[in-house]
């Protein structure tokens, strides 16, 4: 009956080409790309403007309060770091341990956040497009009012340093999290749903059994993702100058910022061992073990194809000690959560509302969220042509374009290279096996702890830093490009290759016919993930130092350092703020819409 | 377990559960709310089992969500134990067609999640469980996790653990459609026992379907739903003692009545002209083809009784009826008092090469429905001959409800390819005249 369904045209075969399967994609693409109705053109939305204006407001109210504190800073006790290897060890655990708070902070805040803009229409209308923006904004760039923040709080105290510096890997690890818990209470299976609520959970307990567990895969995957990010941040946030002070905090970042300070090639060796040391005990010890442990909270009732492993969860499992310290926790849980009998006999009877209590609500919560952006645009408004004038936004405007050529040429050219390897390496499956974790090693490792071998390099050739600092933008993150290139390669259908096989494509009508549709969506998610790591990633790589050597490109990110080191509230203001936009612009302009062509191209659709 | 000795044979009194004057209207982004429940009256009398039987989309599920209370009716109420219902009430247990466990829980878990929202203390949590994961035939399979179960198992999990909580009224949507033949037939005549032999707390049942056999099997009492909107048009006693025997003529009679009152229905519903607005059915042409050449073989010479048919070619009633519905609606074929039969139209489909039946259809798409007809029409008359998707959705939406538009226009969609009648880009979602260039992005 075949012959009388279609035209004949490949085309309908070659389509087919691209199913790969979605349980594997909903965990590898980005949440922020999976999350839909963020907003359905690629325009900005009216509560796109509300949410810029609220949060550039708060950041404005921030940097004004923040200056002044005056100068706490100066009672700082110095601990002088120590170069030798052998105190490594000890800052790696600092360093570590911060990273371990960050992640605790961002968990609460994700599920948290996600949950209020998933339950309550009101709360979604504004969190999902500040969260948007929040993703954003380089954290690199507010470093400054972080720290005077925190240090301003708890004055002369290390402990202000160390929240701080916590709450700076918590920015750089939250956002991704959140969309990913959001993206999944958004979308729980309807059955699930309605059997909770015709078994009568309470909230908690639907949470419980239902939404936490579902939302589990993803969230897991993301706390792989972020943690990877964060390294990059904790490194940056340990040792900082801000105006004429510098605040250093024990662990590997200050490590290295001493290092450089000494112009000691030899310890920064002996810390990038250290850090690749950490980062290999993180992933057997933490996250091999919970992705192997989220398996079973896949919704999809079929056994997964290839069942991640991990030997210290089979070591925990087996142990007779876990279950003797899970046990009691379990029945905790059940008692705090099991609700008394009258308590549900009581909970029958609805509660007697006025019926245009809904619409007063509205109109109170609306209200104020529209005066404080307004109250938000225009405190920011005026601090800024207060203190800078509009000629300065031009100015800026202009660096922000001489970076986004950076970004686009050195995405563009990180493709080139490891898409075609990435694809190579995917269609085998052993080597992918080999090849998957090295390239997500890689994109954990901080690249900043590289940059002083690079800046050494570019010193000793008086090569030109406007083209030779670009490439250090990219080196931390082009890594994600060739990991999802790579995850993209490996599940594509067998079938599907023995197809274009059949139907001999060769040359570039097989790479465009089938294999380019069936990875795009997943080198969008890498994709998107570099450039966004290129924009954080200018701020500090735009602008280096080798002992008193300094080296400076034209671009944002080094106009945002500059801001930095001089203490000058308006300019970072107005630096963060116009890189924010660029970048939110980005993706709406860019990503977004090249991923839902992909996913259709794909036909992944829901 | 309550005490009382139910006897379905003798004619049931006391009313468990009313049903009043019930209406449901769904929102819609424009238009008219649409009408999937009117005027629906219903008493479930103790030890009764009520089948609701009925074309898909005639709000079947819809009422069983309402007395389920996880929807609320927007006219009319649920009478349970003297008061009007809010939602999920104490006592009304749910059987799921997707079986709807939690897949990280283990048997045991998924069935004490039933206990759990009533604060029973944790051992007489798991003694309960246990009970009902022994009744209903799972011993051995307690800390087994619902993706190592088989279909049949996962829905007696589903079983225990709408059972485990003492309901005293079960509700079942199309609980057996998911399971393979045998292990439905299993999984029913288990579930019958336990409920002759009055193992069950429960008092009645309320049974969705889409299976005339099934109702008839199971069922004290068949409440037939007409569609757009729907509404109860017949109600059928079955006047069997349990257990009902399949091959016994007087069955037969019963079920072949039951398929013929449905498809009269069908039949003086869309004979008639159709509307811009018709629902069609998402049925594949090749599907269509099929069934053309099956009736005109041999075996059929034209002409088949719809239950037969159904039972040959293992359809259940809503693969069958749409498709049977689609011959109808482009002339191919008529259905009438539970047969459906070809035209001559239809015969001279069978005959026909490829392109003759692409020439053909297309003649009648075009003729007899609507819609079609008005896609090609507005492609016809824009310069470009090009047209978005979404400008016929919303047009649909006026009349139907989202999904249903979707899949209407999916289905035209179908159909107008294979007749080509018109190009569909995927890509673009948009509708064309002309074949697309050799390279689109
Ligand atoms: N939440 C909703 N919003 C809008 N329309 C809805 C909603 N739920 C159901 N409908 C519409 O109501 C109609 C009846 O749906 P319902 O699921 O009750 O039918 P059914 O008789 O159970 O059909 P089936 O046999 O296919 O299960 C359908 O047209 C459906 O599209
Ligand atoms: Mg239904």
């Amino acid at each position: 009956m075949d012959s009388r369904t279609g035209a004949g045209d490949p085309k309908i075969t070659l389509s087919e080409l691209a199913r790969a399967p979605a349980a594997v994609r909903r965990i590898v693409a980005h949440p922020y790309l999976a999350v839909r109705g963020i907003a359905r053109g690629n325009l900005p939305s009216p509560w796109d403007i509300v949410a810029f204006a609220l949060l550039i407001g708060t950041l404005v109210l921030v940097s004004f309060g923040t200056s002044q504190f005056g100068a706490p800073l100066s009672a700082l006790e110095k601990n002088p770091v120590d170069l030798s290897p052998w105190a490594l060890p000890y800052y790696a655990l600092r360093t570590t341990l911060r990273m371990g708070a960050a992640m605790i902070l961002s968990l609460v805040f994700s599920i948290g956040y996600a949950a209020l803009a998933a339950k309550s229409k009101r709360a979604e209308r504004v969190l999902i497009p500040i969260l948007d923006i929040l993703q954003s904004v380089p954290i690199l760039g507010f470093l400054t009012f972080t720290y005077t923040f925190f240090l301003g709080l708890f004055p002369g105290r290390v402990l202000g340093a160390e929240l701080a510096s916590v709450f700076v890997i918590f920015t750089s690890q939250a956002w991704n999290m959140t969309f990913s818990v959001y993206q999944s209470l958004r979308t729980l299976p309807p059955d699930l749903s309605e059997a909770c609520t015709s078994l009568r959970f309470s909230p908690l307990q639907r949470f419980r059994r239902l939404e936490l567990p579902f939302a589990m895969p993803g969230l897991i995957w993301n706390m792989m993702m972020s943690m990877s990010g964060g390294w990059f941040f904790v490194v940056a946030a340990e040792a900082l100058t801000v105006g004429n002070q510098t605040i250093t905090l024990p662990g590997v970042g200050s490590y290295v910022a001493t290092a450089i300070a000494d112009k000691n090639l030899g310890a920064i060796g002996w810390a990038i061992l250290a850090m690749l040391i950490v980062i290999l005990l993180y992933d057997q010890l933490l996250f091999r073990p919970l992705i192997a442990w989220g398996e079973k909270f896949r919704a999809d009732n079929e056994p997964g194809q290839v069942e991640p492993e991990s030997w210290v969860l089979r070591m925990l499992q087996r142990s007779r000690y876990t279950a003797l310290i899970w046990k009691p926790v379990d029945a905790a849980i059940n008692r705090i959560l099991r609700p008394r009998r009258a308590a549900v006999a009581s909970a029958e009877s609805p509660l007697q509302l006025p019926p245009w209590t809904p619409l007063a609500v509205d109109i109170a919560w609306y209200g104020l969220v529209i005066l404080s952006a307004a109250y938000g645009g225009w405190i920011a408004v005026r601090y800024i042509s207060h203190a800078l004038g509009l000629g300065e936004v031009g100015h800026v405007v202009l660096f922000g374009m001489i970076t986004m050529l950076r970004v686009i040429l050195l995405v563009a050219m990180a493709s080139l290279i490891w898409v075609p390897i990435g694809v190579a390496i995917g269609l085998r499956p052993r080597l992918a096996a080999m090849a998957q974790p090295v390239a997500q090693f890689l994109a954990a490792f901080p690249a900043n702890l590289l940059f002083p071998v690079a800046v050494f390099l570019i010193v000793s050739f008086h090569l030109h830093p406007d083209i030779w600092l670009s490439p250090l933008m990219i080196f931390g993150t082009q890594w994600y490009i060739l990991f999802n290139v790579v995850a993209g390669a490996s599940v594509f259908p067998h079938d599907l290759r023995d197809a274009a096989d059949n139907l001999h494509l060769r040359g570039w009508l097989w790479w465009k016919r089938a294999i380019i549709p069936g990875i795009l969506p997943y080198y969008v998610t890498g994709a998107m993930t570099a450039a966004g790591g290129c924009w954080n990633a200018s701020i500090v790589s735009e602008w280096v130092t080798w002992g008193q050597t300094h080296l400076q490109a034209h671009g944002l990110g080094a106009y945002i350092q500059q801001a930095t080191t001089d203490g000058d509230y308006p300019r970072l203001v107005l630096g963060v703020g116009v890189m924010s936009l660029f970048v939110v612009t980005f993706n709406r302009v860019l990503w977004r819409p090249l991923y839902r062509s992909a996913e259709r191209l794909a036909g992944v659709e829901e | 377990m309550n005490d009382d000795i139910k006897n379905p044979a003798a004619p049931p009194t006391e009313a468990v559960l009313e049903v009043r004057g019930v209406r449901r209207a769904f929102k819609r982004p424009h238009g008219e709310p649409l009408v999937v429940l009117e005027s629906v009256n219903l008493n479930l009398h103790k030890g009764e089992i009520i089948g609701l039987l009925g074309r898909s989309g005639s709000g079947k599920s819809t009422l069983l969500r309402i007395v389920a209370g996880l929807i609320r009716a927007s006219e009319g109420e649920v009478i349970y134990r003297g008061q009007p219902l809010h939602g999920a009430a104490e006592g009304i247990s749910m059987v799921f067609q997707s079986f709807a466990l939690f897949p990280w829980l283990t048997v045991l878990q998924n069935v004490e999640a039933g206990l759990e929202a009533q604060g029973v203390p944790a051992d007489e949590m798991r003694e309960l469980a246990l009970r009902a994961i022994d009744l209903i035939g799972l011993d051995g399979f307690a800390n087994a996790y619902p993706r190592e179960l088989s279909g049949g198992m996962r829905q007696r999990v589903g079983f225990a653990r709408a059972l485990v909580v003492n309901p005293s009224i079960l509700l079942m949507d199309e609980p057996f459609s998911a399971l393979d033949v045998l292990t439905a037939e299993t999984l029913r005549t288990d579930f019958l026992d336990l409920w002759i032999e009055n193992k069950l707390p429960i008092q009645a049942v309320l049974l969705v379907t889409h299976n005339i056999e099934e109702a008839v099997f199971m069922c004290d009492r068949i409440l037939v739903f007409s569609a757009n909107p729907g509404r109860v048009v017949a109600e059928i006693k079955v006047p069997f003692k349990h257990p009902r025997n399949r091959l016994d003529p007087r069955f037969r009679q019963l079920v072949d009545d039951i398929y013929s009152r449905m498809t009269v229905r069908a039949a003086t519903g869309k004979a008639t002209v159709l509307s811009i607005g018709e629902r069609l059915p998402e049925v594949s042409t090749n599907l269509m083809a099929g069934l053309i050449e099956t009736l005109a073989s041999e075996t059929y010479k034209g002409r088949a009784d719809m239950p037969a048919l159904a039972q040959a070619l293992a359809l259940e009633v809503d693969e069958l009826f749409p498709l049977a519905e689609s011959l109808q609606m482009l002339g191919y074929a008529e259905l009438e008092s539970g047969d459906v039969h070809l035209t001559p139209l239809g015969q001279q489909f069978a005959l026909a090469d490829t392109q003759v039946r692409k020439i053909g259809f297309a003649k009648q798409m075009l003729t007899r429905i609507p819609l079609a007809a008005h896609i090609k029409n507005v492609l016809d008359e824009r310069p470009g001959h090009r047209a978005p998707a979404v400008r016929f959705l919303s047009e649909l939406e006026d009349y139907l409800s989202d999904s249903a538009a979707e899949q209407t226009l999916s289905a035209v969609t179908m159909w107008g390819r294979y007749a080509e009648l018109f190009i569909y880009d995927d890509a673009a979602e948009a509708f064309s005249l002309d074949m697309p260039e050799a390279e689109t992005t």
